[in-house]
């Protein structure tokens, strides 16, 4: 089996950021381990376009670029930015149309939505939020946790063509060669995409807040019910400020409403690996611990020295989140500002 | 209205996972099962729709017998009729899941089919734009608010930092995020009526799985931490630590 690789890579506010960077390393490793070439494709504006050469830092060598623009114009609307089905239609087409038959993508919230369905239109095997890609015997090996991170799965693949989706924030960008890949406009045309439903578009997006989400986080500073209400998340808060990191918080609170479902951390919430993750007045009950264990560093402040999340911390401190949390903010402060 | 909503089983979100002797399963000993704590968030909201609009609601399962108790459970919450797609063995994969559930579906012509966003077994988060393009029908997913006015489906779906506000039309598939509804508790009629509705069993059509495992593994044991007692006297040493050592600050 040979394998021709295709990194499909997005773009944040016109600008390609660590997701894409993250892609195109894991494609430009894999193609030196399977003794192939990779390819990039992307979709987006002219801005998109220029920034596009910075790919090349990561060892992308060419970069197909669709114009949104001339897609959207497809849809006989005027007034939309996304839409799922034209965006896996392009790239399904692009790739058979031109051999690719291992695609990587970022696990992201549009990744997740577009993978189902290129998969689908390849008639490809899909592996979603791969942490690790191997060859063994020449074969493509995607481990990926199950059970909300309780355990792994090994996956290997039946059909020719293979989707894999990448767990954002797990695989390195790594530095390969010098700003200068080569952008190669795709002519809309050539992918027969005449058939596209664009029946469903994205009207608005709405940010709900300027706070950053836990999902995207490099950090996660988050409360329990050790914070006794929800009037005492500003110690949360404010720990969380001086790190520059995102607010997370137990099932316990969000059940109980002291804070908004988009925070939850755990088996029905969100699944986070930042690298650092600090726990704080959460003892760690089983769907929580597996919400957040892949962590790379996790701290955990509780006054119950048995409490669970202890056992899986580098780091704690036995004690009154009341007291620890507005000192240990301080000395954030302090050391940051030296 | 026709509604369908997609249900599956999954271990409770408590269960310690222990792998089975093959290396490749969930040792199912010990471990209780649940109606996907998403799909009842699609249970409920298609509950509502069939109260404002009027028609017929169906959920639908894929899996061995014991899936039956995720289609009682829908039932129990207001569903008219079940349906368990039986396979022979628990070796399929989400593609199998999706192919199976899409040939059905497809017979019945429903005008909405709702999902619960992923299941919490194997969180894939697939199945639900799997069967929407195999029935080339439009769908949005991690959906927490849904307004269904006559064809017209606006929708609002969350995203890194924010939400998407969708516009499309029936008929749609929709994969229902916590936060937009609240499920409601079955009562002791409905938990009684429930126990002898019919559950209609069909076979699959398709087997054919396009993955397989070949292994399924426990992470790796952490090593103990550095855990220290003093309380608030010892933040200045956590934080060194965390910048001396962890290197993360």
């Amino acid at each position: 089996m040979s394998y021709k690789i295709l990194a499909f890579v997005e773009s944040k506010e016109n600008k390609f950021k660590s997701p894409a960077f993250e892609v195109v390393s894991e494609a430009n490793k894999l193609a030196s381990e399977l003794n192939t070439t990779f390819e990039v494709l992307t979709i987006g504006n002219d801005e998109v376009k220029n920034d596009a050469p910075i790919l090349g830092n990561y060892g992308a060598t060419k970069v197909n670029f669709v114009n949104l623009n001339e897609l959207n114009s497809k849809s006989g609307k005027s007034d939309f930015v996304y839409s799922q089905t034209a965006f896996a239609k392009v790239i399904a087409n692009y790739a058979s149309k031109n051999g690719f038959n291992l695609i990587l993508l970022s696990g992201s919230a549009l990744g997740k939505d577009i993978a189902p369905r290129i998969s689908v239109l390849l008639d490809a095997s899909y592996c979603p939020d791969a942490v690790d890609i191997k060859i063994q015997d020449g074969k493509i090996i995607s481990k990926r946790p199950v059970y909300a991170g309780k355990s792994y799965i090994n996956l290997s693949f039946n059909s020719e063509n293979i989707v894999i989706g990448l767990r954002p924030n797990v695989f390195k960008p790594v530095k390969s060669g010098n700003n200068s890949a080569e952008v190669s406009s795709v002519d809309i045309n050539s992918l027969d995409i005449f058939d596209v439903d664009f029946s469903t578009v994205v009207k608005e997006i709405k940010v709900s807040s300027e706070k950053l989400d836990v999902a995207e986080a490099d950090i996660i500073v988050s409360g329990g019910r050790g914070l006794r209400g929800p009037e005492n998340f500003n110690l949360i808060e404010n720990l969380a400020a001086s790190l520059g990191a995102a607010t997370g918080a137990s099932r316990a609170v969000v059940d109980a409403g002291w804070r908004p479902h988009g925070e939850q951390v755990g088996q029905t919430g969100k699944t986070v690996s930042p690298s650092l993750y600090v726990a704080c007045g959460i003892s760690g009950a089983i769907q929580h611990l597996a919400g957040m264990s892949s962590s790379k560093v996790i701290v955990a402040i509780n006054k119950d020295k048995d409490a669970p999340i202890f056992q899986i911390a580098d780091y704690g401190i036995v004690g009154d989140v009341f007291e620890i949390l507005p000192a240990l903010t301080e000395e954030i402060k302090k050391v940051k500002s030296n | 209205m026709n509604i369908i909503v997609c249900v599956s089983l999954v271990p409770d979100s408590t269960t310690k996972v222990k792998i089975s002797a093959d290396n490749k399963s969930l040792d199912p000993n010990g471990v209780s099962y649940i109606l996907n704590p998403y799909d009842e968030f699609a249970v409920e909201e298609a509950v509502q729709l069939k109260e404002k609009n009027g028609g017929e609601l169906t959920a639908v399962s894929f899996g061995l017998d014991k899936s039956k108790e995720a289609v009682k459970k829908a039932f129990q919450m207001g569903a008219d009729k079940g349906v368990l797609i039986k396979p022979d063995n628990e070796n399929y994969d989400s593609y199998t899941v999706a192919k199976n559930l899409a040939e059905y579906i497809k017979s019945k012509n429903p005008d909405i089919i709702l999902f619960g966003k992923q299941s919490i077994d194997f969180d894939g988060l697939s199945i639900p734009n799997m069967v929407a393009e195999m029935l080339k029908l439009p769908s949005v997913n991690v959906v927490v608010k849904l307004t269904v006015d006559g064809t017209k489906v606006t929708a609002e779906r969350e995203i890194e930092g924010g939400l998407e506000i969708l516009e499309t039309s029936l008929p749609v598939v929709i994969g229902t995020q916590k936060g937009i509804n609240n499920p409601r508790y079955p009562n002791l009629k409905s938990i009684m009526a429930s126990k002898s509705k019919p559950i209609e069993e069909i076979k699959p059509t398709y087997t054919g799985n396009k993955t397989e495992i070949v292994e399924m593994a426990l992470p790796a044991a952490k090593g103990s931490g550095k855990i220290l007692t003093g309380g608030a006297d010892q933040v200045s040493e956590l934080v060194r630590l965390l910048r001396e050592e962890a290197k993360v600050i």
